[in-house]
């Protein structure tokens, strides 16, 4: 069981919505207009890949898994270093601190899959006629899906570092290095680790997603399960799907009890508290593996070399060191900073200008947000009704220990599982019935994210103090009185959480949601994940551009207005304990 | 303990000033001409209220903060950054949880580069020196406060410092496990079996001051400045029921309550009639227990305070910091280590709730200026509504941010105690409505 308190590191922070978030997004459309640009400059007529056609039989399964998973397990490798360099880099410089932590915000808030729309062509022009640069853009987009998160976390963990701790280490002369590996990251690692968890959940729907993709005239099929899907698709052939459906669960639970099971009972010591807990995190495997002397022996080396590594003592330049002088910083360095800021970002807004207005005018952002308000009104609509449902059956599941025991890991596996495997399915009735796309596509958005409710709600459920739940039932609350005045309050910390990153992730999936196809059947639903799927698929690069920028202000100021008020009014008067 | 000759200064400082921003942009001064002198072989305590700058001076010490203006030297050179030869005992241990007993005691020598079977040597003698062996492999969290506070000492030892540091390094342990790690730590010093030369130790608990150190320093506050020295030459060990040791330790009490001003800034001609003052907070419940307590037999309205403290079992600062409270508001007098009820403090004993509210709210109004001023700007207002943030303005010109929200806490607690006004947290809004 996994039940302790769960938090979103990017909502931690204050509510503020300043000029550096609009610094921020106009920096990453820039980058991302520059990307394209410069990727058109160099565009050769890409000739058909050497890449091996994907064959729908199934015994090929397992070697595409593999691939699946290899690209996985890659991009969670640059995750974890973009985080270190990253995280450390704002947390200890001020200046950094100012550009870097607002573009992260924007970042997070832009579709994983419009990334890939740019990365795609960027990535295969790097490695002409070559699968690596399409093996690059899939890997990059999976890196996109779960580094921001995880820097969030290790940054707001970094910046939250005891003091006492802090001050320990430099009266031991600890250097910078040491520090860092020392202090910093192991203060770092629960919440870093549970935040690498969710985006290796998040990953799963990606990676999936990223293997068949065509940006205009450019056809990624890299073999793996999401490529195996896509071929199923078009051959409109369900027992394929079935038989991907059925590996890719396999693989979850695989990864799940052989690699995060292990790592999340290991870090428990890294937990910061003073007193034991009561429950500590098991797993077999890790047992098995400190148990069996050989193995273990194994790792002495390892061992060895992290202590040297961690040890090395290197320190930081010293404009990263913590300031030790009494004075106020300079100005001057202060002035020249904001302005390469400025410069920067009336550039990158120049030559977004510049793109954009070339082919699009007023009314396409009239119609773009038009779709993103389809899409928004969507995504509401589609929380509540979660909300309506999995809040009383999480409730009803969390209060019940040994049911929720057993139940949780089933709803946290499923949040892993990447939903779009089972569209086709959705898709094949649809299509069987006859029924509206506009309305019927979308509570695919949904599929795989309304299970981060159904978790949370009993994790919350599941906390509630004994005390509270006896006292409630002496005063003879109940019906209504009992769910608004005791139950509701007690989960809504938890509650808020799980429909943050539920929502999150509808928007992140309506572009692959509205859009869907049965063979030659092609359905649609009316709405900005549409839209910048359509693009996508033209390779009309102004339009996905417009499109991201869209649901990028959208999502933020759903976030911003919204969510983080709750989440922070959640936290300073409904948390318990 | 030994006599060492006179050119053994570890530590010496002259006028060392530091101050910190403040909300206003001018500096909140909080040590002002700090002099000291620390020689081999002694142990030096710096007893002080809270607030009094002494954690302050003990991080400039440390190389952890630097001085604003003044010249602190470790061994003659200036101090930039932590010193070599100085380790620190802190007062939450700031043991790394991840580490094991024997990980944390290595790690300070691991960042000095020392190789790994040496490590081991001193690390294990640092252990049973103080007297954890068998405990090697424990994480913190499975060890009880006095054993972590072991670990931060052998973690302090191992380096063998010169000077070994501690703050407040008994305060967060019960009475009785502070009373053995004292005794043990005293032991280790006067059989000469610790590898350090000094000792300077910040504390508010007079008694532990006068059982272990050969020099007091008194801080007054507001700013911090040593305002007295105590040698003290009692032998050891030294026994608390000692008519000199309870001499000593009356002395100090009075030496700490003899300028009994409440901790007001000291502010200039345009100062708002004393609004800036800083208010630290205590429960209204409290107040009232302890003027029912001084009421009542065997004090009678008249108290001394280390008997007072050790009833109550509180430590000097805490003791001190309640009688300046009733002090404040006109319920008892503070002077030469006594606590004497006033007029209006015998009547608020008798009185029942009600009554004890409108004396309370009465005395509030009179003689905090600060309440005076949010009471009048409710009642002059039409909406009698008014914002925090107004206040919190006015008492950031006067003092630091913390302080500020440390006042404004016990402004809301005491005025909603006298019912004198409603504060409601959400909208941070002072009125005068109450909900009944």
């Amino acid at each position: 069981m996994d039940f302790r308190i769960i938090r979103v590191p990017a909502l931690d922070q204050a509510l503020r919505p300043n000029i550096w978030d609009i610094v921020a997004l106009i920096l990453v459309i820039g980058a991302m207009v520059l990307i394209v640009y410069g990727g058109k400059q160099t565009t050769l007529p890409l000739s058909s890949l050497d890449v091996a056609p994907v064959s729908l039989d199934p015994s090929h399964l397992p070697l595409y898994a593999l691939r699946t998973t290899m690209r996985m397990l890659l991009a969670i490798v640059c995750s974890i270093i973009f985080t270190f360099i990253y995280a450390a880099v704002a947390a200890k410089s001020r200046r950094a601190e100012m550009v870097l932590i607002p573009l992260l915000d924007i970042l997070q808030s832009v579709p994983i899959l419009g990334f890939l729309t740019f990365t795609v062509v960027f990535f295969m022009n790097l490695f002409p006629g070559n699968v690596m640069g399409a093996e690059l853009a899939c890997v990059f987009a999976i890196f996109t899906s779960q580094a921001w998160n995880m820097t969030f976390s290790m940054y707001q963990s970094m910046r939250n570092v005891p003091k006492d701790l802090e001050e320990a280490t430099q009266s031991f002369h600890l250097s910078g290095w040491q520090r860092f590996w020392r202090l910093d990251v192991p203060f770092a690692m629960p919440g870093l680790i549970w935040n690498t968890m969710m985006s290796m959940s998040g990953g799963w729907f990606f990676v999936v997603a990223s293997e068949a993709i065509t940006v205009g005239n450019t056809t990624v099929t890299l073999p793996g399960i999401g490529s195996y899907v896509a071929l199923g698709i078009e051959k409109q052939d369900l027992k394929a799907i079935g038989y991907a459906i059925l590996t890719m669960l396999l693989v979850i639970i695989a990864y799940d009890q052989l690699l995060f099971r292990p790592i999340v009972a290991w870090a428990d010591k890294f937990r910061f508290e003073q007193t034991a807990s009561g429950n500590p995190p098991t797993s077999w495997m890790l047992d098995l593996f400190r148990r069996t002397r050989a193995l273990r022996a194994l790792t002495l080396p390892f061992a060895a070399v992290n202590r040297a590594f961690s040890n090395l003592r290197i320190n930081w330049p010293a404009s990263l060191q913590p300031t030790k002088k009494a004075g106020p910083p300079s100005r001057a360095v202060d002035a020249i900073w904001f302005l390469l800021i400025g410069v920067s970002t009336g550039y990158a807004a120049y030559r977004a200008y510049e793109y954009l207005s070339a082919s699009l005018g007023l009314s396409d952002i009239f119609a773009a947000f038009g779709y993103g308000l389809l899409t928004l009104t969507r995504v509401i609509v589609l929380i509540a009704l979660a909300t309506l449902v999995w809040v009383p059956v999480g409730v009803w599941i969390g209060l019940r220990p040994k049911l929720a025991e057993s139940i949780q890991p089933l709803a946290q596996f499923l949040a892993a599982f990447p939903a779009n495997l089972a569209f086709p399915v959705f898709v094949y009735l649809i299509v069987h019935y006859g029924l509206n796309a506009n309305v019927w596509l979308s509570p695919l958005m949904i599929l795989g994210t309304q299970w981060y409710i159904l978790f949370n709600v009993i994790a919350g459920a599941s906390a509630f103090p004994s005390d509270l739940r006896e006292a409630a039932s002496s005063l003879h609350l109940k019906g209504w009185r009992w769910w608004i005045k005791v139950v509701l309050p007690g989960i809504f910390p938890y509650y808020i959480t799980g429909a943050i990153t539920a929502s999150g992730g509808s928007w992140n999936a309506s572009i692959v949601a509205e859009v869907a196809s049965w063979g030659t059947t092609h359905l649609t639903a009316a709405g900005l994940g549409a839209y910048i799927a359509k693009a996508t698929e033209a390779g009309d690069f102004p339009r996905v551009v417009l499109g991201i920028a869209v649901m990028c202000i959208l999502v933020t100021l759903f976030n911003r207005l919204l969510w983080r008020p709750l989440y922070a009014f959640g936290e300073r008067r409904l948390r318990l304990g | 303990m030994l006599d060492q000759p006179g050119d053994s200064t570890l530590i010496d400082f002259r006028s060392v000033c530091r101050s910190f921003p403040k909300g206003s942009g001018e500096a909140l001064t909080v040590l002002e001409k700090v002099d000291l002198t620390i020689r081999s072989g002694e142990i030096v305590g710096l007893l002080g209220r809270s607030g009094s700058g002494k954690s302050t001076l003990l991080r400039i010490i440390a190389g952890l903060i630097a001085p604003s203006s003044g010249n602190a030297t470790c061994r003659g050179e200036t101090i930039q950054g932590p010193p070599n030869g100085i380790a620190m005992v802190f007062q939450s241990f700031a043991l790394f949880p991840w580490l094991t007993v024997l990980q944390n005691v290595e790690l300070g020598l691991e960042a000095l580069g020392i190789d790994s079977a040496e490590r081991r040597t001193r690390a294990i003698a640092a252990i049973d020196l103080i007297g954890l062996d068998g405990f090697e492999s424990a994480y913190p969290k499975e060890l009880s406060g006095g054993m972590r506070q072991r670990v931060g000492f052998a973690r302090a030892l191992v380096v063998h410092p010169d000077l070994l540091l501690m703050d407040e390094p008994f305060s967060a342990l019960d009475v009785l496990t502070a009373e053995t790690l004292r005794t043990d730590l005293v032991d280790l010093w006067i059989e000469g079996r610790l590898p350090i030369k000094s000792v300077l130790m910040v504390t508010h608990n007079i008694e532990e001051a006068v059982l272990m150190c050969d020099r007091v320093l008194v801080f007054s506050s507001n700013p911090g400045r040593v305002a007295a020295e105590f040698k003290i030459d009692l032998p050891h060990p030294r026994n608390r029921l000692d008519p000199a040791f309870r001499q000593l330790v009356d002395t100090l009490y009075a030496r700490m309550t003899q300028r009994p001003e409440p901790k007001a800034q000291p502010v200039g001609p345009a100062a708002g009639g004393g609004v800036g003052m800083v208010l630290d907070h205590v429960s209204s419940n409290v107040l009232s227990g302890l003027i029912e307590t001084l009421a009542a037999a065997p004090y009678n309205g008249h108290a001394d305070l280390p008997v007072l403290a050790g009833q109550l079992q509180l430590e000097a600062d805490e003791i001190l910091h309640l009688g300046e409270a009733l002090q404040l508001l006109r319920f008892a007098q503070l002077s030469e280590g006594d606590l004497v009820l006033t007029d209006a403090g015998k009547r608020f004993a008798h009185l029942e709730t009600d009554a004890r509210k409108k004396l309370f709210a009465q005395h509030l109004v009179d003689y905090v200026p600060v309440m005076g001023l949010i009471k009048r700007v409710l009642d002059e207002r039409p909406s009698h509504v008014a914002p925090a943030a107004r206040f919190r303005n006015e008492l950031e010109d006067y003092m630091s941010e913390d302080y500020a929200d440390e006042t404004l806490k016990t402004i809301v607690s005491w005025g909603r105690y006298a019912e004198l006004f409603a504060y409601d947290e959400q909208s941070e809004t002072f009125s005068l409505e109450n909900p009944n």
